[in-house]
């Protein structure tokens, strides 16, 4: 009766998504088709700031097979503005972006008209023949071009400024034995899914009702984004969620087209379909990163760090988008880091450019703010002659010291502290893994024409954000269990990682578990997928009605059996009396509804924590950086699935490697995105960073779960540019090269050591 | 990102396709592999009314090896190169050169003409050409003519290529024994296109002086370039450390690249003289000394 | 401009694609024969997510027409195998986490079968190298190089077979 019980939890099983996915029989939003089906494409401004003086559009309506072409006059009335979903900051509130342009662009691609055809392709013929009429208006490119103000009303580009801390900053830099300020900056660069996005936008006019299929993140908030700016019913709105491939932050958001899809859909009474072509995914998903920052850090002369003032400056591109203020945010409250720094102060000014808006992605703010703080650290180190793993190791907070608060920092959150960990035992197991004190006598050094360096990058990343998710557990008839679950799924393995959770708890085998997501049919209410919340919030809320579920079986087993629930237990779909009296699973789900609901609710963040350290060389004549070795530890508190974690692991810091050497969204003066193409739009492949290492530890579970989980989808990114530009720097410190830029292009670093030879050379 | 409409037609005869050509107008293109003409036209950058595949066309994806030179057919592909045997000692410098070009799927499809007809000034096959002084066979309306590589390509994506005309092969002169080659290109990534590339071979005499030194660049101009200068310099001198970095100095001093999204002009000068250096170094077994 | 039938081969039957010339073979594939496991990740020949094998050569099916398909023998992510029977480079997947979302799979699962049917003994190098064509943002590579070296055994069983 007390065989063990093999839980899955914790092992890395196959993933129950994949045998579609390998079979090619996924269904992804461009794979949908329904008889009647129309396409939509949407004409995009070509200009980065114009006041629009006409359309003309008759050429294209007089196409065969051209039913619609909707712009801001089809739409009539006010244009709906899209809403801030999170930090909704109100000084935002001028900048939101109008699901369509009606008087004036303000970026190469925002949305003028929607044409609705029989084809794809003929759609785009008609586009090429919409005359549109322009008013060219100078474009604002970069911070401080305060003549030119994008807004009617306002008096300069910017969106917001803010201070926050904690402590005494100033009494920290009066007393201090040591100062260094530094300027810093990250390019822009956006996440790349590979599938672009995609909408199927279906309207049922005997019942007055629309299902917008292809939706995902936070379907239920969009629902009620639509529904609001459609003057429906939420009720009357189903957005459904299928395979997706890949979102990292930018998909999924409220988008114009998650308007302008659904209105032609409900307009012509007609399916419509629309799928973004990469060209203009590069200009329309959301942009992000592209913050730059002065830091300043007080020390002891022993290297103790006593403050830090940070000042945080975002392009924020155009408009404010539904991410609010998340990137300069979490930018700025990201700075200290996992060290003890008593007193913090933090500025952010956040400001508006003829760009495509910017959201977040992967590890938004934390990867700039790491990157930032690391390299100054480096520097300090260098300053005071101290090795950079003993300046952090000094520095870091230790487990004596949690929960540590963060107050402060962000002003629309409340308190919020580092929950658990041992942050040095991370830090020593990253130095034992790439050979750090063996490998000093490599620092700067020439071989065979490269320059070697190694650099660490420490980092605390929060996850698991709340307030609340929902799961629903139903037994079927035949035995089998359905989960379903507000997360959504962007591709990173939830399906699974949710049926082991459910598996354990009923003990059903895994494969007899079917998990559904997201779509806005399944439950009441649920809150999707964003800052590594998925396994956090859902995994719990699977837990919690699974446990509820586990009780109604036995219940029920109880009066079927005639024996005490205490002796029943679940075994391979059959529940098993200690008298060897059994029932099956299907049969009692036979007898009625046998299902439970469960939910989680939390307010406390979770905190992965970890250090990466690289080992680079730097071919110091053509600016080629090579990686010999790549170490990332995180304490994700609770792997799940120890694979899936290692794979978000490995996919965040080639992600993390290509913002630090390649992805860059380049614009000339006149606001034209240069590089709109994936031949020019340049993302890690195979063969750029083949040796890497992620180490996924569990040495504290999180307090604030019942999984002990923390978030683990992006704490893989956020260390990535610290630690490789920190060996990056380290290789180059002979020539009295100091890096301070993203990307870190064979051109720049190139352009570094010339300019630091010709100084040395003038001096 | 559909493309343009258009009407197609697969002739069975060289002289079908000329007049397929030239009966449009010039609205007419060629197609064979598509690997450069499908994105354009998914851009919408190009948009003919016609496109002639040649890819059927009888006899022109034939390699022929003999004492004149290599001769490639317009419609040899990557691959068919890469696996040629015979080419490993018929034209080391093309092989070498061909290994850099775009990826697996690419290679699969990409031809000799098209490489050609599309004349990207960062392409290796052109580049290969002007530096190897191949000659190009075109077909058209008015006959054959054979045109020599140096005067073929034009500028940015233009060739001498009239619009009732196709390209039908490649010639390269015969590979002299105990030639000494080098190629390198520097790319961001694998397979990408080059940000400058160096093509270089020469012959040494009797006294073991180069002679008949041939240096061409790719990616640092509006098309592939030999620089003459480069290979005065080293005509007539015994290969040595001093001889090299001459030669790259001369060759940055040769080239003037245009600034683009991927790096500065100075930049892509100095690729120029380290790749040099690197090719003329392992053409000539020179050690040279480490930079630092 | 009118549509045109092409007579194809795809997955081992004879098939029918009535397309306008314009179509690409990866638009023909999908909306034609409805093999939509063949996705389009760029449409320019970039990303090799629509990577099908023509005549046992991978190729992007974005840079190609579907009338230039005309009696070709065309594969795509289907002909490997159903869900219920993956093939064995398929399982090598599965077995080491070598997908995440899904969307670019198949691209490189017929690269890696194109490859391993061509070069049965290619090493770690050359499949990173041949890889390097196909664009994923999840997985890192790692586990899809990892994964298509396991099922090389397996694939060279497949590879003597084909050729007898």
């Amino acid at each position: 009766m007390t065989e063990p019980v093999k839980l899955l939890v914790g092992a890395a099983v196959e993933r129950m998504e994949d045998a579609r996915f390998l079979a090619g029989s996924g269904t992804f939003a461009d794979d949908l088709v329904r008889e009647g089906m129309l396409h939509a494409v949407i004409l995009r401004s070509p200009l980065a700031h114009a006041r629009i003086i006409g359309i003309d559009a008759s050429a294209a309506l007089a196409m065969t097979g051209v039913h619609a072409v909707i712009t801001a006059a089809e739409i009539g009335g006010d244009i709906p503005l899209i809403p801030l979903r999170l930090a909704p900051l109100p000084e935002f509130e001028p900048f939101r972006q109008p699901v369509i342009a009606r008087d004036k662009v303000r970026y190469v691609g925002e949305p003028i008209a929607v044409i609705i055809a029989e084809t794809r392709a003929l759609a785009e013929d008609a586009l090429e023949v919409i005359d549109i009429q322009f008013k060219a208006l100078t474009a604002v490119t970069e911070r401080g071009s305060g003549a030119h103000a994008l807004f009617d009303g306002a008096n300069d580009n910017v969106a917001v400024r803010y201070d926050a801390g904690f402590g005494d900053v100033e009494g920290a830099f009066a007393v201090a034995d040591y100062v260094r300020t530094e300027c810093f900056s990250v390019q822009r660069h956006t996440a790349l899914p590979m599938e672009t996005r995609g909408l199927f936008a279906e309207w049922d006019s005997v019942a007055g009702r629309l299902i917008v299929t292809g939706a995902t993140k936070v379907t239920f908030y969009n629902r009620r984004t639509l529904a609001g700016m459609l003057g429906m019913r939420t009720e009357d709105i189903d957005l459904i969620e299928i395979d997706v491939g890949g979102g990292f932050g930018v998909r999924g958001e409220f988008y114009p087209e998650d308007f302008l899809v659904p209105f032609a859909a409900r307009m012509l009474r007609r399916p419509v379909k629309w799928i973004e072509d990469r060209r203009e995914h590069l200009m329309a998903i959301n942009h992000s990163r592209d913050v730059a920052c002065e830091l300043s850090i007080a020390c002891r002369s022993d290297g103790m760090f006593l403050g830090l003032r940070g000042k945080i400056f975002s392009d924020m591109g155009a408009y404010i988008r539904t991410n609010g203020g998340v990137v300069p945010a979490k930018a700025a409250q990201f700075l200290p880091g996992p060290y003890r720094i008593p007193h913090v102060g933090v500025s952010v000014e956040a400001f508006l450019t003829s760009k495509t808006p910017v959201g977040t992605y992967r590890g938004p703010g934390r990867f700039e703010a790491n990157f930032f703080r690391e390299r100054l650290i480096d520097m300090v180190a260098g300053d005071l002659g101290i090795d950079p793993a003993e300046i952090r190791r000094k520095n870091l907070i230790t487990e004596e010291e949690l929960p540590y608060p963060i107050n402060g920092l962000v002003p629309y959150e409340g308190p919020t502290a580092y929950d658990s960990g041992d942050y040095p035992a991370a830090f020593e197991r990253t130095l034992s893994e790439i050979g750090w004190t063996e490998k000093q006598n490599l620092q700067g050094r020439l071989i065979n024409g490269v320059r070697h360096g190694i650099g660490l990058g420490c980092f605390v990343e929060s996850g698991g954000a709340g307030p609340k998710e929902n799961a629903l557990l139903t037994l079927e008839a035949d035995g089998s269990l359905t989960v379903a679950v507000g997360s959504s799924v962007l591709g990173q393995g939830l399906e699974t990682v949710l049926g082991q959770i459910a598996a354990d708890t009923l003990s059903i085998p895994f494969d007899r578990i079917r998990v559904l997501h997201g779509s806005t049919t399944l439950l009441d209410e649920g809150f999707g997928t964003y800052h590594s919340r998925a396994v956090v919030m859902g995994g719990s809320a699977v837990l919690d009605a699974g446990k509820r579920l586990r009780e109604k079986i036995l219940q029920r087993a109880a009066e079927r059996l005639g024996r005490p629930n205490s002796e029943l237990r679940i075994v391979d779909g059959l529940v098993v009396a200690a008298n060897g009296a059994a029932i099956s699973l299907a049969s009692l789900a036979r007898d009625g509804d046998l299902s439970a609901d469960g939910t989680f609710s939390n307010t406390a963040r979770t905190y992965s924590y970890g250090t990466h350290a690289v080992h680079v060389t730097v071919d110091p004549r053509t600016g080629a950086v090579n990686i010999l070795d790549y170490v990332a530890v995180e304490d994700v508190g609770h792997a799940i699935n120890p694979a899936i974690v290692h794979g978000q692991a490995i996919g965040a810091i080639v992600q993390g490697l290509g913002g630090v050497f390649l992805d860059h969204l380049i614009y000339d003066d006149e606001g034209q995105l240069l590089n709109a193409s994936l031949a020019d739009y340049l993302v890690p492949t195979a063969s750029d960073f083949p040796t890497l290492r992620a180490i996924t530890l569990e040495l504290r579970p999180s307090p604030s779960n019942p999984l002990g989980a923390k978030g683990a989808g992006e704490g893989g990114i956020v260390a990535v540019a610290a630690a490789t530009a920190n060996a990056v720097a380290a290789a180059l410190a002979p020539l009295n090269v100091e890096i301070h830029h993203l990307p870190l292009t064979p051109a720049r670093l190139w352009r570094l050591i010339k300019d630091a030879r010709d100084r040395a050379a003038a001096a | 990102m559909k493309l343009p409409s258009l009407d197609y037609t697969c002739p069975a005869t060289l002289t079908e396709a000329i007049a397929a050509l030239a009966s449009h107008d010039g609205e007419a293109k060629v197609i064979a592999g598509g690997q450069s003409l499908m994105p354009m036209l998914a851009f919408r950058l190009a948009a003919p009314k016609l496109l002639v595949d040649i890819g059927r066309l009888p006899d022109m994806d034939r390699i022929d090896i003999s004492e004149d030179g290599v001769d490639l057919g317009a419609l040899v592909t990557w691959r068919r190169i890469e696996r040629d045997a015979r080419l490993a000692q018929a034209h080391p410098l093309l092989v070498a050169a061909i290994a850099h070009v775009a990826h697996y799927q690419v290679r699969n499809r990409g031809t000799v003409g098209g490489s050609l007809a599309h004349a990207d000034p960062a392409a290796e096959l052109p580049g290969i050409a002007v530096t190897c002084d191949a000659v190009i066979t075109i077909a058209g309306a008015n006959g054959t003519r054979i045109v020599p590589a140096a005067a073929f390509f034009r500028g940015g994506l233009e060739t001498v290529l009239k619009p009732d005309e196709l390209i039908v092969s490649m010639r390269l002169p015969a590979w002299r024994r105990g030639r000494r080659w080098g190629f390198a290109e520097f790319a961001r990534r694998q397979g990408d296109f080059a940000m400058a590339g160096v093509a270089a071979y020469y012959n040494l005499d009797a006294q073991g002086a180069i002679c008949d030194a041939h240096v061409g660049v790719i990616g640092v101009a509006d098309r592939p370039m030999r620089l003459r200068e480069v290979e005065t310099v080293l005509n007539g001198r015994r290969p040595s450390i001093e001889l090299v970095r001459h030669a790259a100095d001369a060759a940055r001093g040769a080239v003037d690249p245009p600034d683009d999204i991927h790096a500065e002009s100075a930049y892509r000068r100095e690729l120029v003289g380290v790749l040099l250096e690197r090719v003329l170094a392992s053409a000539g077994d020179i050690d040279m000394p480490e930079a630092t | 401009m009118t549509s045109v039938s092409v007579h194809l081969r795809v997955n081992g039957a004879a098939a029918t694609m009535t397309v306008e010339p314009r179509t690409t073979l990866a638009d023909a594939l999908r909306n034609e024969l409805r093999l939509t496991g063949t996705h389009l990740g760029c449409e320019h020949g970039v990303c090799g997510a629509c990577t099908v094998t023509v005549d046992g050569a991978a190729v992007r099916a974005c840079l190609m027409l579907a009338v230039q398909a005309q009696d070709r023998d065309v594969m795509t992510v289907e002909g490997l195998g159903d869900a219920a029977h993956l093939g064995p480079l398929q399982r090598a997947f599965r077995k080491n986490h070598a997908l995440q979302c899904g969307f670019c799979t198949a691209g490189i699962l017929t690269t890696a079968h194109a490859l391993l049917m061509d070069e049965p003994d290619a090493d770690e190098d050359r499949i990173r190298e041949v890889i390097s064509g196909n664009l994923c943002r999840c997985t890192g590579y790692l586990p899809i190089i990892a994964a298509i070296v396991e099922a090389r055994e397996a694939c060279r069983g497949m590879q003597r077979e084909a050729a007898q």
